[in-house]
């Protein structure tokens, strides 16, 4: 059920999610040295295109990434086939990128 | 089975659907699981379906599942797979059944020539023999699996090709992979263009069942592996 085109996306979503996370966990170690209170992260995030367009990417990529990988479990474990399989997978993946880009939208709009 | 002179053993007996059938067989000091099979067929129920044809690992028309493991049963001694003196002989897995220990091998066939596993020919039978440096890094690569007995035993083993029946399978990607590397080969974009489809090289998962079970003790996975390289590599360039 993976094709070319679909192994290509879930290998370069891999690429530009393994920096971001590294990323991400560096800065979370980093920013709780001094405690952690929701108004010293939004301090940060709020108002920042930066942070915006990093959590922006992470997410865009996980969805993509997460959609392709559930899709091959719901092939190979739930026998879903053609039509059924893909509108599960796009629905699956316009769901985290729904979720996820709320989230970045929550913490960086001001 | 207390008595060490005798083994029992269940046999698959039907098709899709079917039962296992127990049967005694005589223990024999020098004695392979094809030999208990023949032995069923001769001198306990003619009806017995199975097939076999070289007895010496050649040709491979012979593999079976043994106690759920698939095995090229003429190579096979009885004394490494009996448990507590039984054993149980089944049809590969990941293909229909025809009738008894006797599997369907057209999917697996059909699949060589879908995964392009066949010869493009660059040259007519007029031509010189073309001159092949055996230590190139190419033959060495195509030379890994052309030992290949064609017995299916690998594809029986994979999880993916039983969650995913479009996939390919093992062994017709390994000689994909071959033809590939021939320098012989005049149609490599096919081959990459066959491998990467539904059922193409990119739906291994690297479980590696295929080279585990492979009774050439050949890699499979590697092939398949290469592949997914060459694949990716070309990507980009053919868009362009």
């Amino acid at each position: 059920m993976m094709t070319l085109r679909l192994y290509m996306a879930q290998r370069i979503s891999a690429l530009i999610m393994a920096p971001l996370v590294l990323m991400h966990i560096a800065v979370m170690i980093y920013a709780i040295q001094g405690g952690l209170t929701a108004a010293e992260i939004l301090g940060r995030t709020q108002g920042s295109v930066m942070w915006f367009a990093f959590y922006g990417t992470l997410v865009v990529a996980v969805s993509a990434h997460g959609a392709i990988g559930l899709r091959t479990v719901l092939s190979e474990w739930a026998g879903l086939r053609g039509t059924p399989l893909n509108a599960t997978a796009w629905g699956l993946g316009a769901l985290l990128l729904i979720l996820g880009m709320q989230a970045v939208y929550g913490v960086t709009a001001t | 089975m207390a008595d060490k002179h005798q083994m029992s053993v269940s046999v698959w007996r039907g098709g899709a659907v079917g039962s296992f059938q127990s049967f005694d067989v005589k223990m024999e000091g020098n004695q392979t699981v094809l030999d208990v099979v023949a032995w069923i067929q001769q001198y306990a129920d003619p009806t017995l379906s199975y097939r076999y044809a070289c007895r010496v690992g050649m040709c491979g028309s012979c593999a079976m599942m043994v106690n759920g493991t698939p095995r090229w049963t003429c190579r096979t001694h009885v004394n490494k797979v009996l448990v507590d003196g039984h054993m149980e002989i089944a049809p590969l897995r990941n293909l229909p059944v025809i009738k008894d220990l006797a599997a369907d091998m057209d999917p697996f066939f059909d699949k060589w020539v879908a995964a392009e596993g066949l010869h493009h020919p660059t040259q007519t039978r007029h031509d010189p023999i073309e001159a092949i440096d055996p230590a190139s890094a190419a033959r060495v690569e195509a030379n890994a699996g052309i030992e290949c007995i064609n017995c299916s035993v690998c594809y029986a083993a994979c999880d993916t090709v039983a969650g995913n029946p479009d996939y390919l399978g093992p062994a017709a990607l390994q000689r994909a992979w071959s033809v590939y590397n021939d320098s012989k080969d005049a149609n490599k974009k096919d081959i990459l263009d066959a491998v990467s489809g539904v059922g193409g090289c990119h739906n291994c998962h690297s479980q590696g069942s295929c080279a585990v079970h492979c009774p050439n003790e050949l890699n499979p996975m590697n092939a398949i592996a290469g592949l997914k390289r060459e694949t990716t590599r070309n990507f980009f360039k053919r868009r362009t």
